[in-house]
């Protein structure tokens, strides 16, 4: 039973992580941008639901509403920063780690000066209160949710990826820039595309996370190094090892948790990822070829 | 060739045979990746329609360069490039597409995760309607390809990579096609085939220029040459003309001979 338990709290970090780390995989792991404020996109989406809860007032309606919306916030925060800042520093990866702390820190600010520095509360509708019984072990009804809506996350991104000519375009720019350039794409107007859409992946995380407590304009910085591990750690540019990763690091988490103290796990996980990168540096998952490139 | 070209004129921006009609020209091109550091320095080519136009020259004389300014894929500084009397100067490589330029970067010129039909797909990425005639074209032309079609680019060897490469160019039906040193990284052997498939392409009637680390086996194929030294086109002439041209054999072909023969 009580693996089980553990089982079920670590499958919900991991999906918690998987959506932390999704839009990272998509900004950090396809097109190689330390974006340092994706958590900041994160708390966006969380303040999104607060303010859309205080416009709606109905927790269900407002949750459904801010979902979307949380998205469209992060992404467009995510085009702003590109267009504003990135795309001046694709290939000066530190210098785009530096600036987009500073934007993070800035936006952490704009946080605190329009919602005040306490945490806020978004209240959880009726139908995600309580848990759901199963052979006497009780499962909360939003991390159900949370672990439902990061496989829908997953599988629309993985669907949009492969199957629509915009996914095949970011495949495209993201294996080969110049080559995506000589078939006919627009590599600059792919790359705000991706970044959009990885941003926006921030919002829904966001969003997500106020299910679970209250948030605070701090809400992203307690994700975003872990997001950065998942990505890493499942090989760069790759969903899949991306899934993986953090379902790894989730039940990891919470196995570890459960024989020592919360603290000596992470330190435990964090070894754990230092050592796994010094047999595979390149990741769970990663493309091979013929080529020596 | 005509008997109209001249020999290996320094400097000079034309060359192109009389009984041509131009198609693409550079003129006095300056070009870099670092602002204030030229690669390019005044460098002017003409190609021909239907033209095979090999550019050579010692290492860091700009021709990769050259071919990426052509393509947009460097930032030209100074002077201007025309294609079919159209100013093309500063246009981004896939508006350049769209107009008829074709591409075969020197590596990494496939998507290795997709099969040789997505690759051909890809080239076809704005007019994918055109596909099935524009793919019986290339299979047509290399009939590997038909028989490759669903293999994962990335599984095939460098040759046939190359040829994968320069299909996918071919799918868009350019008037010209770039090919920055089809040749690089192939045994001797697959040398003498990627060459042959240039000129294959040339005859099927793509004008092509051509950049080649390998002059010797360039200027053999090529209708015309141009030699670059330090970012400018130092001659130009027919690919014969420029194989015998003293001038050339001493900036370029080969001292080696004559370095070897001061040691005895």
């Amino acid at each position: 039973m009580d693996i089980i338990a553990q089982l079920f709290a670590g499958l919900s970090l991991g999906s918690v992580l998987l959506l932390a780390a999704l839009g990272l995989s998509l900004t950090f792991g396809q097109m190689g941008v330390i974006n340092m404020a994706h958590g900041e996109f994160m708390m966006a989406g969380a303040y999104t639901a607060f303010v859309v809860q205080g416009v709606v007032g109905d927790a269900g309606v407002s949750l459904l509403l801010a979902l979307p919306l949380g998205f469209v916030v992060g992404g467009l925060l995510g085009l702003l920063l590109e267009a504003t800042l990135i795309h001046r520093m694709y290939r000066r990866p530190l210098d785009t780690l530096l600036v987009t702390w500073g934007v993070a820190l800035v936006l952490q600010q704009v946080a605190r000066d329009v919602f005040g520095a306490p945490n806020v509360d978004v209240r959880a509708p009726a139908w995600l209160s309580g848990a759901v019984e199963i052979g006497g072990l009780a499962l909360p009804r939003t991390r159900l949710f949370i672990l439902a809506l990061a496989a829908v996350c997953v599988v629309a991104l993985a669907l949009a990826l492969r199957a629509t000519p915009l996914g095949r375009r970011i495949r495209a720019v993201v294996q080969n820039r110049d080559l995506a350039e000589a078939s006919g794409i627009s590599s600059r107007a792919t790359d705000r595309v991706t970044f959009f859409i990885g941003s926006g992946l921030a919002g829904i995380a966001g969003v997500a996370l106020t299910l679970l407590g209250s948030i605070g304009p701090t809400l992203g910085t307690n994700y975003i190094v872990d997001a950065f591990l998942v990505v890493v750690a499942g090989g760069i540019g790759q969903i899949k090892g991306t899934v993986i990763a953090a379902t790894a690091l989730g039940l990891m988490q919470a196995f570890l948790e459960y024989s020592t103290t919360a603290s000596v796990a992470k330190v435990l996980v964090f070894v754990a990822i230092v050592a796994f990168l010094q047999l595979r540096p390149q990741g769970l998952v990663s493309v091979r070829t013929r080529s020596l490139a | 060739m005509s008997e109209t070209t001249t020999t290996a004129a320094a400097g000079t921006a034309s060359g192109l045979p009389a009984d041509k009609e131009l198609l693409l020209k550079a003129d006095n091109l300056e070009a870099g990746y670092v602002p204030g550091v030229n690669i390019l320095d005044g460098c002017s080519i003409e190609v021909g329609k239907g033209e095979l136009v090999g550019i050579i020259g010692p290492n860091g004389a700009g021709k990769s360069t050259l071919l990426k300014a052509l393509f947009g894929l460097v930032n030209i500084t100074s002077g201007t490039v025309t294609l079919d009397g159209q100013d093309i100067t500063g246009m981004k490589a896939n508006s350049l597409v769209a107009r008829g330029v074709g591409f075969v970067p020197q590596t990494n010129n496939v998507f290795p995760s997709l099969t040789v039909e997505e690759n051909m797909r890809m080239g076809v990425y704005l007019r994918p309607r055109t596909f099935d005639q524009r793919f019986e074209f290339i299979v047509d032309l290399f009939p590997t390809l038909g028989e490759r079609r669903s293999q994962r680019a990335g599984a095939m060897s460098g040759g046939e990579r190359q040829m994968v490469a320069m299909a996918r160019a071919l799918m868009m039906n350019p008037s010209v096609l770039l090919l920055d040193e089809p040749s690089a990284g192939l045994s001797p052997v697959r040398q003498d085939e990627a060459f042959l498939r240039t000129r294959m392409i040339n005859k099927a009637g793509v004008s092509v220029i051509m950049v080649e680390q390998n002059a010797r086996r360039c200027l053999q194929i090529c209708d015309r040459g141009y030699v670059l030294d330090q970012g400018k086109d130092a001659y130009t002439g027919t690919g014969q003309e420029l194989q015998s041209d003293p001038k050339v054999i001493s900036l370029y072909l080969g001292t080696l001979a004559e370095d070897v023969e001061k040691e005895n």
